[in-house]
C-alpha cells in the first residue's frame, strides 16, 4: 500500500552490550508507549509536525533517555540541552541550544519557528525567548538523575574526552578494572565520542513522522556528550546534521556528533533520494556506509510514502516504528 | 589546468545607492585580501591556513559585518560568530556567540584543531578562549559609529519582523518598491558575512565564514554562518562560503548542496553552484562563493549585487559588486 502514515522514534545510538535486562525492558517500555501515542494521532489525523513534536517531548519528560530530564550533564555537572525541529512542508526549521531551565526544549524549537523571526537561538538568548513565550521553566536540578551524575564522576575518571575521540584510550585496560567497565565485544573496549561504552550515554531521542498527507517532519532533543565542554554545540540543533525534512522523507540522527556534522548526515540521506534518485532504505544504507568514514552514528528516516527506514554503525540503537498496515517493532540490537 | 584558486566575499545584498566612497573602500579591502591569499598560495601554504589568514584580515577591517564593524544586536551589543572547514577529512570548527575574542575565525579554527568538539558558542566559547590565550578586547572594539546610527534605523524601519516575507510599509526613503532582505530595507540591511574559499597548490580545498549577523538581531540568534552544510562547507570536491538571508540559507543547506549535487549529479562547479542558487533558496535571497578541487572559481547570488573578488593561479584576478 502506497502512503498511510508512518512513525519512527529513536533513544539514542550506540548501546552497552552489557546494559542489564531491566535498563533494555524499561527503554522498550518508554518507546512502545511513545509510539503507541504518536500512532494513535496519526491514526486521528494529526499532523506530522505536532506529532514529532509531542513525541519528544515525551521522550524528554521520560528520564530514562538523554534528553530533557535525564540528560548527561557538562563537565560542570550542570546540564545544557539542545533540539530542532523541521517541517518537511517549506522546509521550516526552528532549533534551540544552550537550555538549562526549559522544561521541553523541543517545544521552544518550535516556538523558534513559528513566533520568531529567527531559525536558532542559544543561551540566554534562547532562555530570554522562553521567558516571553511564557513556556514551562524549571530549575536546572529538574534535569539531573542520580545516575547521570554518577556516570559524570565514571568519565572523568575514564579521562574521557581525548582530544582525538580516536585515538584508544592508553591504558584502557586499566581504566577498565578501575572504573569496573565490562563494555567489550569481543575482547574490544567499545568506545563511542572517546568514553567506553558502558558510560557513553547515547546522546539522543529523536522522531520523524509522515501524516496521511504525506507530510514529513522531524525533531531530534538532547542534554548531548557526557562530561562536555560547557558551551559545547552537538549535531542535534544543527538542520541539515541531526535533523532534516523535505518532501520527500524527513531523517533524525544520532550518535558522534562530529562525525554526524562533516557528514552532513540528515540532509544527505535526501540528498541522496533528490540527486541520485535511491529509494528510503537505500539512501540510509549509502548514507551511514559511505558518509561517516570512521565515525560511529544511526538515524531513523520516513518517506512521503509511507516507508520506515533505520540504520546505524554503531553497536545498537534505540528505536522502533509503527505503520499504518499495523506495523508495530521496537528493537534495541 | 589545475592550479591554485582563491575566491572572497563581504556579503549578498548591496544597496544600489551605496555611495561611490563606500563601493571604492569595499573594493580596496577585498583586493588587498585576494592579493595576500594570492602570495601564500603561490608561496605553497595549506587552503586551511589561507582561508583562516583572510578571513582574519576581513574581520580585523571595520568595512565588512565581521570583527569590527559588525552588525549590532537589538541591545547594541556585538555577537560574532565564524565556521571554518578543511577539505581534507571534513574536519571542522564554528563558534557563536563571541564578544571578546579579536578573531572568530581562528577561535573557530582552534575549535577544530585543540578541544574534542566541533562547535563552541557563547560562555563556553569565551572560557575555551581565554584558556588558549587568544587576542581579547572589550565589546565596544568591535562597535562603529555606523553601525550604531544603521541600529537605530532597523528599530525605527520597525525591522525584523516576525515574517519577513511580509513586506513593511515604506517608512523610510530607501527608494520606490524598496528592497527587503530579511526584514529590512536595503539601506539599511548590513550584508552578514564575510567568506574566503580557496583550493591549494595541491588541490586541496577549504572555507571560512565570519560575521556579526543580522542588525538589530535577538541576542542569542545563530544565523548560518557558523553552521556546517549551511554557510560553510568543503570537501574533496569544493568549499564554499555563503551570503544572506540565514534562514533561507539554513534550510536550502546551501553549501552543502553545491557540493551534493557536484558529487551526487555529476555537475561541475559552476552549474552545481547556478543550481543551488536556483532551485534551493525558494523566495530567499542569498549568494556563495566556492572553488573546486580542479582550480574553478563559481559564484552565483540571487541578490541584487554581492561583495566578491577572486584570483586564480593562471593570473586572474577580479573584484565585483554588481
Amino acid at each position: 500500500m502506497v502512503g498511510g502514515w508512518a512513525i519512527a522514534v529513536h533513544g539514542g545510538a550506540g548501546v552497552d552490550p552489557a546494559l542489564p535486562v531491566e535498563r533494555q525492558e524499561e527503554a522498550r517500555r518508554v518507546l512502545v508507549r511513545c509510539l503507541t501515542a504518536g500512532a494513535a494521532a496519526l491514526r486521528a489525523g494529526a499532523l506530522a509536525l505536532d506529532v514529532v513534536e509531542m513525541v519528544v517531548r515525551e521522550l524528554e519528560t521520560d528520564p530514562v533517555f538523554n534528553s530533557g530530564r535525564g540528560s548527561a550533564l557538562t563537565r560542570k555537572g550542570t546540564v545544557e540541552m539542545e533540539a530542532s525541529i523541521m517541517d518537511g512542508r517549506g522546509r521550516r526549521c526552528g532549533a534551540v541550544s544552550g537550555i538549562s531551565t526549559v522544561k521541553n526544549p523541543v517545544s521552544l524549537a518550535r516556538l523558534v519557528m513559528e513566533r520568531s523571526p529567527h531559525s536558532y537561538l542559544a543561551f540566554d538568548g534562547a532562555e530570554d525567548f522562553a521567558r516571553k513565550q511564557g513556556v514551562e521553566m524549571v530549575d536546572n536540578s529538574y534535569f539531573i538523575t542520580e545516575e547521570n551524575l554518577g556516570m559524570l564522576k565514571l568519565a572523568k575518571a575514564a579521562n574521557s574526552i581525548m582530544f582525538d575521540y580516536r585515538v584508544p584510550l592508553t591504558g584502557a585496560d586499566s581504566c577498565r578494572a578501575s572504573a569496573g567497565l565490562v563494555a567489550d565485544v569481543g575482547g574490544e573496549l567499545q568506545m563511542m565520542n572517546g568514553l567506553p561504552i558502558s558510560i557513553y550515554a547515547p546522546e539522543t531521542v529523536g522522531c520523524v513522522v509522515v501524516d496521511r498527507a504525506g507530510r514529513c517532519a522531524a525533531a531530534t532533543s538532547t542534554g548531548g556528550l557526557m562530561n562536555k565542554m560547557n558551551g559545547r554545540i552537538g549535531d542535534s540543533p544543527l538542520i541539515g546534521s541531526g535533523t532534516y525534512a523535505c518532501d520527500a522523507c524527513a531523517v533524525s540522527c544520532t550518535g558522534e556528533g562530529e562525525a554526524i556534522i562533516r557528514s552532513t548526515l540528515a540532509r544527505d540521506v535526501a540528498a541522496l533520494m533528490e540527486y541520485k534518485g535511491l529509494g528510503l532504505q537505500e539512501a540510509v544504507d549509502y548514507a551511514v556506509k559511505e558518509r561517516l568514514d570512521e565515525g560511529k552514528a544511526g538515524l531513523i528516516a520516513v518517506g512521503r510514502n509511507g516507508e520506515v527506514a533505520m540504520g546505524f554503525n554503531t553497536v545498537g540503537m534505540f528505536r522502533g516504528c509503527a505503520t499504518e498496515e499495523g506495523l508495530m517493532e521496537v528493537a534495541i540490537w | 589546468m589545475v592550479g591554485w584558486a582563491i575566491a572572497v566575499h563581504g556579503g549578498a545584498g548591496v544597496d544600489p545607492s551605496l555611495p561611490a566612497e563606500r563601493q571604492e573602500a569595499a573594493r580596496r579591502v577585498l583586493s588587498r585580501c585576494l592579493a595576500l591569499g594570492a602570495s601564500a598560495l603561490r608561496a605553497g601554504r595549506a587552503a586551511v591556513d589561507v582561508v583562516e589568514m583572510v578571513v582574519r584580515d576581513l574581520e580585523t577591517d571595520p568595512v565588512f559585518n565581521s570583527g569590527r564593524g559588525s552588525a549590532l544586536t537589538r541591545d547594541g551589543t556585538v555577537e560574532m560568530e565564524a565556521s571554518i572547514m578543511d577539505g581534507r577529512g571534513r574536519r571542522c570548527g564554528a563558534v557563536s556567540g563571541l564578544t571578546t575574542v579579536k578573531n572568530p575565525v581562528s577561535l573557530a579554527r582552534l575549535v577544530m584543531d585543540r578541544s574534542p568538539h566541533s562547535y563552541l558558542a557563547f560562555d563556553g566559547a569565551e572560557e575555551f578562549a581565554r584558556q588558549q590565550g587568544v587576542e581579547v578586547v572589550d565589546n565596544s572594539y568591535f562597535v562603529t559609529d555606523e553601525n550604531v546610527s544603521m541600529l537605530k534605523l532597523a528599530k525605527e524601519a520597525n525591522s525584523i519582523l516576525y515574517d519577513y516575507r511580509v513586506p513593511i510599509p515604506e517608512t523610510c526613503s530607501a527608494g520606490a518598491g524598496a528592497m527587503q532582505m530579511n526584514g529590512l530595507p536595503i539601506s539599511i540591511y548590513a550584508p552578514e558575512t564575510v567568506g574566503c574559499a580557496v583550493v591549494d597548490a595541491n588541490g586541496h580545498c577549504a572555507s571560512a565564514t565570519s560575521t556579526g549577523g543580522l542588525m538589530n538581531k535577538m541576542c542569542g540568534r545563530i544565523g548560518d554562518s557558523p553552521l556546517i552544510g549551511a554557510g560553510t562547507y568543503a570537501c574533496g570536491a569544493c568549499a564554499v562560503s555563503c551570503t544572506g538571508e540565514g534562514e533561507a540559507i539554513i534550510r536550502s543547506t546551501l553549501a552543502r548542496d553545491v557540493a551534493a549535487v557536484m558529487e551526487y549529479k555529476g555537475m561541475r562547479l559552476q552549474e552545481a553552484v547556478d543550481w543551488a542558487i536556483k532551485e534551493r533558496l525558494d523566495e530567499g535571497k542569498a549568494g556563495l562563493i566556492a572553488v573546486s578541487g580542479d582550480g574553478e572559481v563559481a559564484f552565483g547570488f540571487n541578490t541584487v549585487g554581492m561583495f566578491r573578488g577572486c584570483a586564480t593561479e593562471q593570473g586572474l584576478m577580479e573584484v565585483a559588486i554588481w
